[in-house]
């Protein structure tokens, strides 16, 4: 495994993080701006014991890896926007099948082809909502190719931990913005094992929970002949397909996440700001520098970063709503994570967005303009 | 307690069926690919209301399964009884 | 009868393989699919799997729901995307053998890409097509195996587009086993899915079976029964045809047998020789469970 400091962009850091992480299964097809975290993990698995497969488009990918997990892998899957789309499929399936796996989205603009080789942040509500149905979704942010390592191993774990498929929500400057990118030792990265069972068969309901919510697994092979289905499901896997079945196992799949979210966030100068600014990924350090410049004009304002946008950090926002004069919104699209803030902040404070449309970061200036608007 | 039924000579074995009476849907497979045509539809109706099938002459049943091997419903199969240790049991056709 | 004897009464050959608590299934009277089940479990007995290490992968449709019916692991993918699971799950855990059970809807039409490209990298998996030539769970429409004149609900006046021939299709993509059947023919079906069972590599077994709620009642075939007798009288047997000759129409002849029988390294053997070959000592094996 490699270790020390390196010179790696994002995309490579999220591979290296995948490593770290244990993943040994990856599939993926080709799609800028995406594309080296698979050359990497191509390149680099065999020499660690795994497996990578180029599969023939992104359905394929964003399955087989389902396949994979239940094989006994830990595995993940790349792409951006427009293999994004056709990945809800299997998002869906993973959260309704309970998979462990990772999808990595690096942004781009869009809709449809949109800006293949330029930044987008507007897959976040389809992060969110994109596959059909009710369900809950974990999604990660970085804002640097280090977090792109250290998250990688985060979403990881929390898709072992929870059983839902978690989204790495990168873009396309992070994953090509080069930086200094320190590995731990193996031993000093924490990793969360699957939840294996110890029942027997006979004794063992594959989607049974325990009080977290979260079933134990099995993997296929082990004697226990398991059923596994997309179709709404009891305890024992098999098709309950009227509505208290509907009820139960929607109930749990939802409650497993909201009753026990993850949260994390990184907060900046907020304990005298008058104005929070919320921003994520690469357009949080363009935010940063807009903050200098107000705080040098005698404006108190901090920055709130959500790492883990969804479940989105519901709590925190509240708080700061009851502390805060107004929030700024910060963020590569036409106003998606913006909506939370509104919803949150309840109409006590006002909430701005700074659009942009995506291709490229936004000005500092413009939001600088916008905190001080805000700050009035 | 029906008779024994008269097997053809040097036979080892009598063939007969079990029938899953509810199961079967009525599609006449097992009646129509039985190599000696021992089965017919019953009177009768199940819970479904399908007629199954009977065995009608147990005599001439081989017991070969390929009933078994046709039916889509897993509803039928044959045996293959062992003459000397047979007991007495009662038609299993009518189980 | 006593209940002593009814205790004793011996148990049908294919209940071991099937989730009994969610018998009865769902298939129509004198549908085909059933039949293919008792097939696959003689098949199991005779190839001498051990079902612990067997895994059936189902997509969507009437034949997908196999997967919910078969005491084994078992997995009900989403629609056309069984191929792919197959190919994760079989990759990530060799030991276990792997078949693909579902229809030609899913398996041809939203699952083909997948398929051609399963049977050209010869992924290690089974794959059993039962052919109705008709979408039956979604009420009767038309398939990419519908004879050009059969009616379906979405080709009222009848289908005008040339369907595939599932046999010629796999053999140029690439699958070292192709057979075809009908449900008529249990022994050979049972006999090729053992063959197939006992082979390395991507095997494709199509299994043309009636569907007499929809394809053969609108196109007046009559029931399940008339259609099985039909397949006796209409079935010829070539085994070694050259898959190019076997287009099935509304009428006329159906060419059944084994056409192709090769060896050819799987894509997991090939992806071994070519990283050992390349990274020699360096190369830590594809982790497999």
């Amino acid at each position: 495994m490699l270790t020390g400091a390196h010179f790696l962009d994002g995309d490579q850091a999220a591979c290296e993080g995948a490593l770290a992480a244990g993943a040994n299964f990856a599939a993926g097809y080709p799609i800028t701006p995406s594309t080296e975290v698979v050359e990497r993990f191509a390149a680099r698995i065999p020499t660690v014991g795994g497996t990578f497969l180029q599969m023939e488009d992104e359905l394929a990918s964003s399955i087989a890896i389902l396949g994979a997990a239940w094989g006994g892998a830990k595995a993940f899957t790349v792409t951006s926007g427009p293999g994004f789309s056709l990945m809800m499929e299997h998002l869906g399936y993973a959260a309704m099948t309970e998979t462990p796996c990772v999808l990595v989205d690096v942004q781009r603009g869009g809709p449809s082809t949109g800006l293949p080789t330029l930044p987008g942040q507007a897959d976040m509500m389809q992060a969110r909502w994109g596959s059909h149905g009710d369900y809950e979704i974990i999604a990660l942010c970085p804002n640097s190719p280090q977090e792109c390592f250290d998250l990688m191993i985060d979403a990881f774990n929390l898709a072992e931990r929870y059983r839902t498929p978690v989204l790495f929500m990168m873009d396309e400057c992070v994953g090509h913005m080069t930086e200094k990118v320190v590995i731990p030792s193996a031993e000093k990265i924490e990793i969360v094992p699957r939840r294996f069972t110890s029942l027997p068969p006979g004794e063992y309901k594959p989607f049974q929970a325990g009080e977290d919510g979260v079933p134990e697994m099995v993997k296929a092979g082990d004697g226990y002949r398991i059923h596994v289905t997309g179709l709404t499901h009891d305890e024992q896997g098999y098709p309950a397909m009227n509505w208290r079945g509907q009820e139960k196992l929607l109930r749990r799949l939802v409650d497993k996440v909201r009753k026990h979210p993850p949260v994390r966030y990184e907060e900046r100068d907020l304990e005298d700001a008058d104005v929070v600014v919320l921003a994520y990924g690469i357009t949080s350090r363009v935010a940063l520098r807009a903050l200098q410049m107000a705080r040098a004009e005698g404006i108190r304002a901090g920055l709130h970063r959500p790492i883990i946008v969804w479940p989105f950090p519901e709590k925190r926002i509240r708080e700061l709503a009851a502390k805060a004069k107004a929030f700024v919104v910060v963020e590569m699209n036409y106003g998606q994570i913006v909506h939370e803030v509104e919803r949150l902040a309840g109409g006590k404070v006002p909430v701005t967005l700074v659009p942009h449309a995506g291709g490229t970061v936004h000005e500092p200036e413009v939001i600088l303009k916008a905190i001080r608007e805000a700050a009035q | 307690m029906p008779e024994a039924p008269a097997v053809a000579r040097g036979r080892k074995f009598r063939g007969s069926v079990f029938i899953d009476w509810d199961r079967c849907k009525g599609c006449g497979f097992c009646i129509e690919f039985c190599p000696p045509k021992v089965l017919q539809f019953s009177d009768k109706f199940n819970t479904h209301g399908y007629h199954p099938p009977h065995l009608a002459n147990e005599a001439a049943c081989t017991g070969c399964d390929l009933c078994g091997l046709y039916c889509p419903d897993f509803a039928i199969f044959g045996v293959r009884i062992p003459l000397e240790t047979e007991k007495t049991e009662a038609d299993p056709a009518k189980s | 009868m006593s209940t002593a004897v009814a205790s004793e009464r011996p148990v049908n050959p294919v209940e071991p393989f099937l989730r009994t608590d969610r018998m009865p299934h769902i298939w129509c009277p004198g549908c085909g699919i059933g039949t293919t089940v008792n097939c696959f479990a003689r098949a199991l007995v005779e190839s001498k799997q051990p079902l612990d290490k067997v895994a059936i992968v189902s997509g969507i449709g009437c034949t997908g729901r196999v997967a919910g019916y078969v005491k084994l692991d078992s997995f009900h993918t989403t629609h056309g995307r069984a191929i792919p699971f197959a190919t994760g799950l079989k990759l990530a855990n060799p030991g276990l053998s792997v078949v693909v059970y579902s229809g030609d809807g899913d398996l041809i039409a939203i699952g083909g890409n997948h398929f051609i490209h399963a049977a050209r990298r010869n992924a290690d998996i089974k794959v059993i097509c039962v052919n109705n030539f008709i979408y039956g769970m979604t009420g009767g429409q038309v398939a990419p195996t519908t004879p050009v004149g059969a009616t379906a609900t979405t080709s009222p006046y009848g289908s005008y587009e040339r369907p595939f021939n599932l046999p010629y299709l796999a053999e140029s993509s690439g699958a070292v086993y192709v057979a075809r059947w009908t449900a008529f023919h249990v022994r050979h079906i049972a006999h090729s899915m053992a063959e197939a069972f006992s082979k390395k590599g991507f095997c494709f077994i199509e299994i043309i079976a009636p569907c007499p709620t929809l394809y053969q009642r609108r196109n007046r075939l009559g029931d399940g029964l008339d259609t099985m007798k039909l397949y006796k009288q209409r079935s010829v047997i070539k085994n070694g045809a050259s898959t190019r000759d076997l287009d099935v129409g509304l009428q006329g002849e159906i060419v059944v047998g084994k056409f192709v029988d090769i060896e050819r390294p799987t894509l997991q053997q090939n992806m071994e020789q070519q990283l050992r070959q390349t990274l020699k000592d360096r190369f830590a094996g594809l982790g497999g469970a």
